[in-house]
């Protein structure tokens, strides 16, 4: 009797270890094709109050009057050649070295209050390299009106498809 | 993707079924508000969202092109005809691309025999790198530069990755954006591999 039944305590433990097994291996496969970029560099290091998402800025970018951000692009001077915001700069890619220097180069210049909205849409929100990294830098260097534009799969999906401004060449 | 598909199922039951009056013209009225509602299912699914766009050349002839690849061999796209050609734009700053890249070598060598054709635009602003991936990668099929006027032909290449399938006729029958589902692409392949 007592037998029995630690052989069936066994049979269920092993069937939910296999099923353990299954389960983890099957997420850790799912997680294993495209694992978000995390970290201090990463778009998720933005606070989501510094967040402003597409229709926003276009709202802003039409209305009439002053109050209007500096545009800057922070991600491929390829992208940026075929199409970007209307009236935004190129800075450079952010996630390196001399994209970032350009960028300090350029906001040394700017006062500290200057409204600044960052974005790239290279790719997906989640794998970006560039706006993370801008982001830091211009808040280190104590602006204090930074937003990042929110484009959670790229430019063209987020943007463009929307109908809102875009520019081609430099 | 699948909202094209949803919508075009929907639309075609709705043609064949216009004349009817009646409860079955109630019956092509479920049949538009379900194709309506997959189509909003599918609107709220982040992973297939990208591919429904109004712009894409999906369904249209592929824009030729004619590039030196980073072998300095030539590629022309026209001379593929024939092929099912699976056209990737990536570049190395683009994490999912990397992600894909190892599939898509894996995929040229299990279906080149059947025909696929993988061709690789890398839209790094340096060719140095693309270079350095491409042996680091070990990719198996030849890669040339892209640039902004490549990008227009496409319809606007706005963001990474980018996948084009053409069949073997040279009609784009898919466009992927961003993460895709590589099992999707897949069977995608496969089905324009079957077809002559």
């Amino acid at each position: 009797m007592k037998r029995n039944c630690i052989a069936q305590s066994s049979r269920a433990i092993g069937l939910a270890a296999i099923m353990a097994l299954f389960f983890v291996f099957g997420f850790a496969q799912s997680q294993a094709q495209y694992t978000p970029l995390t970290g201090p560099g990463s778009a998720y290091s933005v606070p989501q109050a510094q967040l402003i998402q597409p229709d926003a800025l276009n709202r802003l970018l039409q209305a009439k009057g002053t109050g209007k951000p500096l545009l800057l692009q922070v991600g491929s001077r390829l992208l940026f050649d075929e199409g970007h915001i209307a009236g935004s700069v190129y800075v450079g890619a952010a996630a390196q070295a001399d994209g970032l220097q350009q960028l300090q180069n350029m906001a040394a210049k700017l006062p500290k209050t200057k409204f600044i909205v960052l974005y790239c849409g290279c790719c997906p929100w989640n794998h970006c390299p560039n706006v993370g990294p801008a982001y830091n830098q211009l808040h280190s260097m104590g602006f204090t009106d930074v937003k990042v534009l929110y484009l959670p799969n790229n430019l063209g999906d987020d943007w463009a498809a929307k109908g809102y401004a875009l520019e081609r060449g430099h | 993707m699948r909202l094209n598909a949803a919508t075009d199922r929907g639309t075609e039951r709705g043609i064949s079924a216009a004349p009817r009056t009646g409860p079955v013209r109630r019956s092509v009225l479920g049949r538009y508000t379900l194709a309506l509602l997959l189509a909003v299912a599918v609107l709220a699914d982040g992973g297939t969202l990208s591919a429904s766009g109004a712009n894409l050349p999906v369904h249209k002839q592929a824009p030729e092109f004619v590039r030196v690849g980073l072998d300095h061999k030539k590629i022309d796209l026209n001379a593929y005809r024939g092929k099912v050609v699976l056209l990737d734009f990536w570049a190395t700053w683009c994490a999912p691309c990397q992600v894909e890249m190892p599939s898509f070598v894996a995929w040229q060598k299990k279906y080149g025999p059947q025909g696929l054709q993988v061709i690789g635009i890398s839209l790094d602003d340096d060719a140095a790198l693309a270079r350095g991936a491409y042996g680091k990668l070990k990719l198996n099929y030849p890669v040339a530069m892209g640039d902004a006027k490549l990008g227009d032909l496409y319809g606007g290449v706005y963001g990474l990755p980018t996948t084009f399938l053409i069949d073997r006729h040279g009609e784009i029958q898919a466009e992927y954006r961003g993460e895709a589902n590589l099992d999707e692409i897949e069977r995608k392949m496969q089905s324009l591999l079957r077809s002559r």
